[in-house]
């Protein structure tokens, strides 16, 4: 049996604050990949990390909603709800930020051993390998989230032209520094992990190093809220 | 007849760092602690103990803080030893322990001289997967951002952020409260000891996107028994049992964050439950989040077990909580006043006994094992003779 229910989102107002267990709770501002609901996302976190609330235990932004782990020793359910209603409410009136974002340069060897796909993905869009290139190389990507893997990046933007599925068969080990693009997403492997996406090519900047954090630099080079840019380079030297 | 006393001196040499050798590791021995908070944001996974009830009482029967490092020790078969004296426990599953060929008795800490040897053998059917060993001092690998839990599928933390391998020599931190043996902590109501019942219970709140399924769907989730399978780890279990129907036809959502004991459910409609292990991201709707309290039964459920879901309020599982803490983190530990095996033909009981302050004394009985299976025994009082 099934019974009838509307389509996601026509009853539910955002934003909302929803219960994650004993220990956290989910404020979402929307169920939508879109870059104004993810500067939201970050406007909130900055507000309740400038709180200094002694129960927040660690935040994880993501596309469209912000994860606050908290100590419920410390706190409690109904306290912690009302101090994020606050702090909703205090986010919103802050204008998302006009500032031009951190831009990462990552130069990237495109095709041949670095990019074993990247004949795959122009074949698959009608274009020469250069096109393909001059597409990828041409946009900044906005980093919405990471996951995945340690550094792992989620980039929006990338161009409708040159997306391309999924291999069928995962790769075993796809090497550190590749860049693939898997169906609308374009993204790359900080270490060297089992994947699925087309590599076209791979970069040779470290990506995540957990030895940085000793110096209170943050051991990803991509962070949360930056930007992207592929630039092509002939050679990793 | 055997039989063991416990030594109550001081630790030996309580200004020095001491060391463990790896002589065996069994199927799996991780360093692990409390988990690496704080790195979610950055794609990096908390890990930790997979029972944080058994690494508590570990480590307070040594005198450590209660989420220092241990060695979680996954079906037994490990062998380690002690470079230099110590004060050690071992706490979670039940595995038939010696040290130097006497038995030991799980939640009592123990004293081992230098190269003494501590087997572990594997566990006892029924009674938990995952053993910790605690040593006083706490066990001193590279703090990895500001943890030494293992993720061995991001190779951080431990050794080399992988699993133990025999030889590796792990060293112990510096005892700053000095650490005394025989002290006991009576668990009865263990996470280790409730695999034995025919379904585990596991209690949760609903959501948070409990919306994404039908009202059908919940039910379904709420009134069956599911299985764990054993495409399981300290990642997640993945269960088995009647498909949970999503209310829009789609188990997909757009990726975001999920915490230790979120129940997702992907296309395939059966629930999973994600562990310490697990990416801090994903993209399937999560229909319920596991209680805290009821995590570490999780970590030590074997494939097979069966499961049920009950749903429960925030407000109830917070006061959960605080009572667990009360009772795993507060009280002052019983002193054991001795402890011993008791070994008959093929039966085999580990026995401890408490002492209140004035005087009265506290059997307790582990396990009984006759021919290699389990039997618990419920704690008997005990009357000494006169």
């Amino acid at each position: 049996m099934t019974e009838q229910a509307p389509a996601a989102d026509q009853n539910v107002e955002y934003p909302r604050i929803l219960a994650v267990g004993d220990s956290a709770l989910l404020i979402e501002f929307g169920s939508e990949i879109d870059p104004g609901v993810n500067s939201r996302v970050y406007a909130l976190a900055g507000q309740i990390e400038a709180s200094h609330n002694a129960a927040v235990v660690e935040l994880v932004p993501t596309y469209r909603s912000l994860l606050v782990n908290y100590n419920p020793l410390v706190s409690d359910y109904r306290e912690m709800s009302r101090f994020l209603d606050e702090a909703v409410a205090g986010a919103n009136e802050i204008p998302v930020s006009a500032a031009q974002p951190n831009v990462i340069e990552l130069p990237v060897v495109y095709g041949g051993e670095d990019g074993p796909d990247l004949e795959t993905v122009a074949e698959h869009a009608g274009l020469s390998t250069r096109e393909v290139i001059e597409i990828h190389s041409g946009t900044d990507y906005r980093v919405y989230m990471l996951g995945f893997a340690p550094g792992f990046p989620y980039l929006g933007g990338l161009d409708p032209r040159i997306a391309c599925p999924r291999l069928k068969t995962p790769r075993t080990k796809v090497p550190a520094g590749s860049v693939g693009i898997a169906e609308s997403q374009t993204g790359v492997y900080p270490n060297a992990s089992p994947g699925g996406w087309q590599l076209i090519g791979r970069t040779a900047v470290k990506l995540f190093d957990h030895g940085l954090a000793i110096a209170n630099t943050s051991p990803s080079l991509i962070t949360p809220g930056s930007e992207v840019r592929f630039v092509p380079v002939d050679n990793h030297d | 007849m055997s039989r063991l006393t416990t030594m109550t001196e001081r630790a030996i040499d309580s200004d020095q760092t001491g060391r463990i050798r790896v002589i065996a590791a069994g199927p799996q021995s991780l360093v692990q602690d409390g988990g690496r908070t704080g790195f979610q944001k950055l794609g990096v996974s908390v890990s930790g103990a997979a029972d944080m009830d058994a690494l508590n009482i570990g480590n307070r029967l040594v005198g450590n803080d209660p989420y220092d490092a241990a060695v979680e020790i996954l079906l037994g078969g490990a062998e380690f030893e002690f470079e230099t004296a110590a004060t050690f426990a071992l706490t979670g599953a039940e595995t038939g322990a010696t040290l130097d060929g006497v038995p030991l008795v799980s939640n009592v800490s123990y004293s081992a001289h230098t190269a003494a040897r501590l087997v572990l053998e594997m566990p006892i059917p029924g009674q938990g997967l995952r053993t910790y060993l605690a040593v006083a001092g706490g066990i001193k690998t590279p703090p990895i951002l500001g943890s030494r839990s293992t993720h061995v599928a991001s190779e951080i933390g431990g050794v080399g952020g992988r699993a133990l391998e025999p030889g590796d020599v792990l060293k112990i931190g510096e005892i700053l409260v000095p650490a005394v043996s025989g002290k006991m902590f009576n668990s009865g109501d263990s996470s280790a000891n409730d695999s034995e019942l025919p379904a585990v219970n596991v209690r949760v709140v609903l959501g948070p996107q409990d919306d994404e399924f039908s009202a059908a769907g919940i039910r379904t989730f709420l009134d069956s028994t599911y299985a764990v399978t054993d495409q399981s780890n300290r990642q997640g279990l993945r269960l088995d049992g009647p498909v949970i129907e999503s209310r829009t036809g789609s188990y997909d959502i757009v990726s975001d964050a999920v915490v230790n004991g979120s129940v997702q459910v992907p296309g395939d409609g059966k629930p999973i439950v994600l562990l310490a292990d697990r990416q801090p991201t994903g993209g399937y709707a999560k229909i319920a989040t596991v209680i805290t309290v009821d995590l570490p039964k999780l970590g030590q459920t074997a494939p097979g077990t069966k499961i049920t879901f009950a749903p429960i309020s925030v407000e109830e599982s917070q006061q959960l909580l605080r009572d667990r803490s009360n009772r795993l983190l507060k009280p002052e530990l019983g002193q054991a006043v001795d402890t011993f095996s008791v070994q008959v033909d093929d039966l085999h009981v580990s026995i401890g006994v408490t002492e209140d302050e004035v005087g009265r004394r506290d059997l307790i009985t582990r396990i009984a094992r006759i021919n290699d299976v389990a039997y618990p025994i419920s704690a008997v009082k005990y009357t000494p003779a006169e």
